[in-house]
């Protein structure tokens, strides 16, 4: 099974270089970083850790980087896809218990949750907004899940196919979670650590985000 | 009589509806852009002709002042046209990201 780790990554030229290392130091040889239009060295510094760097040259998103990725991963002939994120808040050890269930035929693409097993140090803001985004997303699509924003999942080829990504920005988490309601696409969800520190605080998105991404969710779907 | 607005309203709308036109002519709007701007600047050009017809539309309406209808129709169509706006510009980002994935692909 050819397993390759896609990272979306945008200004991450402080973590990204860490991140593909310890990727690699867990076996994980196909490591694909889309930098999406960084004004940073995030693509160099991945290339020197021997990952395949892909470039956007303008940003366009989360959501845009994974679909290039994925493109780009299903042409090289990956069996299994798995996202990670690149400010190392991921644990490169728990991909196996990922990868696993898709391995064994029984599951068609597998969800990381940090709440599952509460496996996260997330402030309480951010617990609350994640925590209701989860419940929200779960009605919608009639869902059974925990955690609906997490940036860590391993995606079977099949699953990988049938998904198609419309969503540049960061609603591409919903939008998945649609496809997979509506494709009727096998999950699974499984306990994985969120770290967050303080450089993944200050660099990442900032929970009033969410209303951000809820507006355009909700736009999204008035006008197609 | 007809008033000194009401012949700037006139003008206005045959520049606005000449504008329509030569954008058609030059295949840059389609046929159904084209007879919706028709549609608004000849019911302009009508209305601002026979004042007494706003208030014929807006006393059936049961709109009290005719200036209110206008008011009330010119903001309906703001929303529209700025709604049309919007999907556009989300149709033209999809493109600009496609381009960009792309090129992203193409460079090896
Ligand atoms: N390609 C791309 N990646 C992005 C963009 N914004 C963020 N990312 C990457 O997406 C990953 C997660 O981004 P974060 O902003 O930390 O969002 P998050 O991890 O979902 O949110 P928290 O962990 O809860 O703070 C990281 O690898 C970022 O580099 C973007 O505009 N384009
Ligand atoms: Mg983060």
């Amino acid at each position: 099974m050819n397993i390759s780790v896609l990272i979306p990554a945008f200004n991450e030229e402080k973590k990204i270089g860490e991140v593909v290392r310890k990727l690699k130091a867990q076996g994980y040889g196909d490591v694909v970083v889309i930098d999406d239009g960084s004004e940073d060295k995030t693509g160099i510094v991945a290339e020197k850790e021997g990952a395949k760097a892909l470039y956007h040259v303008i940003n366009r998103g989360q959501g845009a980087a994974l679909k290039t990725g994925i493109k780009y991963c299903l042409r090289n002939g990956a069996d299994i896809i798995v996202t990670f994120d690149a400010d190392d808040q991921h644990s490169p050890e728990e991909i196996s218990k990922l990868v696993e269930p898709i391995i064994n035929g029984e599951t068609e693409i597998c969800i990381g949750s940090r709440f599952l097993k509460n496996t996260t140090n997330a402030p309480f803001v951010r617990r609350l907004f994640l925590r209701g985004g989860a419940l929200l997303l779960s009605r919608m699509y009639k869902l059974n899940l925990t955690d609906s924003h997490n940036g860590l999942r391993a995606i079977s080829k099949s699953a990988a196919e049938k998904i198609n990504l419309t969503a540049d920005r960061m609603e591409h988490a919903s939008e998945i979670l649609e496809q997979i309601s509506k494709k009727n696409i096998s999950y699974k969800e499984i306990p994985v650590t969120i770290r967050y520190t303080e450089y993944s605080l200050n660099h990442g998105q900032k929970s009033w985000d969410a209303f951000r991404i809820l507006y355009r969710m909700l736009f999204r779907r008035l006008i197609r | 009589m007809v008033e000194a607005i009401s012949v700037i309203i006139i003008i206005f709308a045959l520049f606005a509806w000449s504008r329509a036109l030569l954008r058609f002519k030059d295949k840059k709007i389609k046929g159904s852009e084209f007879s919706f701007w028709t549609l608004i600047w000849l019911s302009v050009l009508v209305l601002s002709l026979n004042p007494e017809l706003a208030g014929l539309i807006s006393f059936k309406l049961g709109i009290e002042r005719p200036v209110d209808l206008v008011v009330y129709s010119s903001v309906l169509l703001l929303f529209y046209l700025n709604f049309r706006i919007y999907v556009k510009q989300e149709k033209t980002e999809q493109e600009i990201t496609e381009l960009v994935r792309e090129l992203a692909l193409r460079k090896k």
